[in-house]
């Protein structure tokens, strides 16, 4: 505050000396506070009045991107060090043995099982809480987060108890002949669950953003409800709706706690990628742990340009929109 | 008689919003519901077209009820305050819309898109996207799309709301006009009474959730039915008094006041324009001192004060008219009512407390 004031209180004092200078330059008098505190003359007046000083500005970034560095950057780059370091001929063999190959054929099965259905289920939740007034919305809103509150070991940990051998339901769809915990349907299940806020999560701000405007304009020109949401509601989130896509595909395929308490790592039967890349390690296999591993690497780049590009289309939409 | 509105009340929660409306729009006309906001002339707009249910009352056309009707089934036309436009359609698509949820034939919906963007001068425009648009051009666009299907009524809420003021004006006269050729039953909600004079054939104004009065521009404005409409539609001065025996009093004038009740407080309303100053006196004139005068352009504004009647009173005077008088702050001056409002009751008071809310 002092440092602010003191500006004026010298022009002043300055001024009544010497009245043909203008405010602007005796502030710059020596006789002002340190520059760093307070930069007069014409500099001074572009900076915006909440940017910090700059050594603190610099401060700040470079703690960030050493911080990034650390424990993001140098992690990324030994993974992929250590995948590529017996040469790609080795890196091959890795990926492309059998197990290694199943594990990858059973994660794509998961989220392509999981994403549609967490797809649908978050179109539906975003419909009924920014489009409806309901009781218990809010309390709906909360529950939609609950799979990002928990750890995911519960996750796991609720598909035995339900459906293991001493679960509620275990006993009878055991005596129906299904296989669900331990088994790839148990894995499907604590995958849906895990990742089940990322589309509704996306796009109930957007939806509450844009309002009903557009729905109650298709209604009165005399659009049904299936109409108003293949013609008007799902072109307007399209690119929300894919942004939440990624980012639950890409939980889906990289989930490791929910699906290891559930999977009972039969290799080549209920292994995913995540769980293949642990049993590997465990087992001292270290370059072949560490080629699969990239591979869950390289989804990480794709999901992180993808999700990118969908941000960019996100954002313009709404800046056009923004004013209506 | 095209569509009537029967007995319609509304709340939302606990708030009523609609209390006992009853009015029936005409065909061929242009009505305008006008009020101060939270009056509920959107709330009844709104049940015209589907969107909101009465909780009493009825909507009726043609003599049959259409309160069951959706919205979907009811083929009304509504432009929206902020164009509601569909922002991932072209105009040409946006107008066509409603022809093809209805899955109209492809040659049919091409001839009428054309028609329409023709009727509201945009062609060649069919092909761009509503945010390459201006304002007007995006409301006219909304305009089109509610009028492609021929609906039985063209509702529009606020549709110059957000225009700036130069364009919500030629807009004004532009549906004015297009209003006279196609003559489609209309009804247009606004807070702005000089927009409604000039676009309606007919005025309704709402407040508080019921209508205060219905008639012509002209009517509403020259015998106001009651002391909010005296308020609403433009400055006012309020004087205290009293009324007996068809009189009205305040302090030492006199003014006749037929239909009133027997003895009861009152208040006098003079427009400032209806409101004459002179240097001397004259029958029924009462002394005022000049505060401050105001030039409008054409007209002068003269603000002043004369106790015990009023310390901030108003006239309007032509300009020509205040350099002959060479009024300046502290002039004494003398001021006859050329013609007086009087509403009796307390009524007056709470209305007039209402009003003041604007």
């Amino acid at each position: 505050m002092t440092v602010s004031l003191a500006p004026t209180a010298v022009a002043r004092s300055a001024g009544e000396r010497q009245e043909d200078v203008p405010p602007e330059a005796t502030a710059a008098s020596p006789t002002g506070p340190s520059p760093a505190a307070s930069p007069p003359g014409s500099a001074a007046r572009f900076r915006l009045a909440t940017e910090d000083p700059p050594w603190v500005r610099r401060l700040l970034v470079s703690v960030a991107l050493l911080f990034l560095a650390a424990f993001l950057l140098v992690p990324a780059a030994a993974v992929v060090w250590e995948a590529f370091r017996g040469g790609i001929h080795l890196w091959w063999k890795a990926v492309t043995e059998p197990d290694a190959l199943a594990a990858i054929r059973l994660t794509l099965l998961v989220a392509a099982i999981s994403v549609p259905l967490n797809t649908l289920f978050g179109v539906a939740a975003a419909w009924s809480i920014t489009r409806f007034r309901f009781r218990g919305k809010n309390l709906l809103l909360s529950l939609v987060d609950l799979p990002f509150g928990v750890s995911p070991v519960i996750a796991g940990m609720l598909v035995i108890l339900l459906f293991g051998s001493r679960g509620v339901l275990g006993p009878w769809v055991l005596a129906h002949d299904v296989r669900i915990a331990f088994a790839v349907p148990g894995i499907v299940l604590a995958t849906v669950f895990v990742t089940f806020p990322f589309v509704a999560r996306e796009l109930v701000p957007f939806m509450q953003a844009q309002g009903t405007e557009e729905e109650e304009a298709a209604l009165v020109l005399g659009a049904s409800g299936w109409q108003i949401l293949t013609r008007v509601t799902l072109p307007n989130v399209r690119w929300s709706l894919l942004y939440g896509v990624i980012l639950c595909n890409a939980r889906a395929m990289g989930e490791f706690g929910a699906v290891s308490v559930v999977s009972g790592h039969v290799r080549g039967l209920t292994n995913t990628v995540p769980l293949h890349v642990e049993i590997l390690y465990d087992e001292y296999a270290f370059r072949a742990s560490f080629a699969v591993a990239s591979l869950l690497f390289l989804l990480a780049v794709v999901t992180l340009v993808a999700k990118q590009v969908t941000e960019w289309k996100v954002r313009a939409e709404s800046e056009t929109w923004g004013g209506r | 008689m095209s569509i009537e509105i029967r007995g319609v009340s509304k709340a939302f929660g606990a708030q009523p919003v609609l209390r006992d409306v009853s009015l029936s729009l005409l065909n061929g006309e242009l009505t305008a519901l006008l009020g101060p906001s939270g009056c509920g002339k959107t709330t009844l707009l709104r049940i015209l077209a589907g969107l909101e249910f009465p909780d009493a009352g009825e909507v009726v056309h043609e003599g049959e009820s259409i309160n069951g009707r959706s919205a979907r089934e009811r083929n009304v036309g509504l432009v929206f305050q902020h164009y509601a436009l569909f922002r991932h359609l072209t105009v040409g698509d946006n107008v066509a819309f409603a022809l093809r949820v209805r899955r109209r034939p492809r040659r049919e919906v091409e001839e009428r898109v054309r028609e329409l963007l023709a009727l509201v001068q945009l062609e060649g425009l069919a092909r761009r996207y509503p945010h390459q648009l201006s304002g007007g051009q995006r409301q006219r666009v909304a305009l089109a799309r509610a009028l492609a299907t021929q609906p039985r009524v063209l509702l529009l809420d606020e549709p110059f709301g957000a225009l700036d003021a130069r364009v919500r004006q030629e807009l004004r006269r532009w549906l004015r006009r297009l209003h006279d050729d196609l003559h489609v039953t209309s009804v247009f909600v606004t807070h702005d009474q000089e927009e409604a004079f000039e676009v309606a054939d007919r005025v309704v104004l709402m407040n508080a959730g019921r209508i205060e009065q219905v008639g012509t521009p002209a009517r509403v404005f020259e015998e106001p039915a009651s002391p909010f409409v005296m308020r609403f539609l433009g400055a006012v001065n309020v004087f205290r008094g009293r009324v007996d025996a068809g009189r009205a009093f305040v302090g030492d004038l006199e003014f006749s006041a037929p239909a009133t009740a027997e003895r009861s407080p009152a208040h006098v309303f003079v427009r400032p324009h209806e409101l004459e100053i002179s240097l001397s006196p004259t029958p029924g004139s009462f002394v005022a001192r000049v505060e401050r005068v105001v030039t409008l352009g054409s007209a002068v504004r003269v603000e002043l004060a004369a106790p015990p009647y009023g310390e901030r009173i108003e006239a309007e005077i032509d300009e020509r008219r205040s350099r002959t008088l060479a009024l300046a702050p502290g002039t004494q001056v003398h001021l006859s009512p050329r013609r007086v409002r009087v509403f009796a009751g307390r009524q007056a008071e709470e209305d007039s407390l209402t009003a003041s809310h604007l």
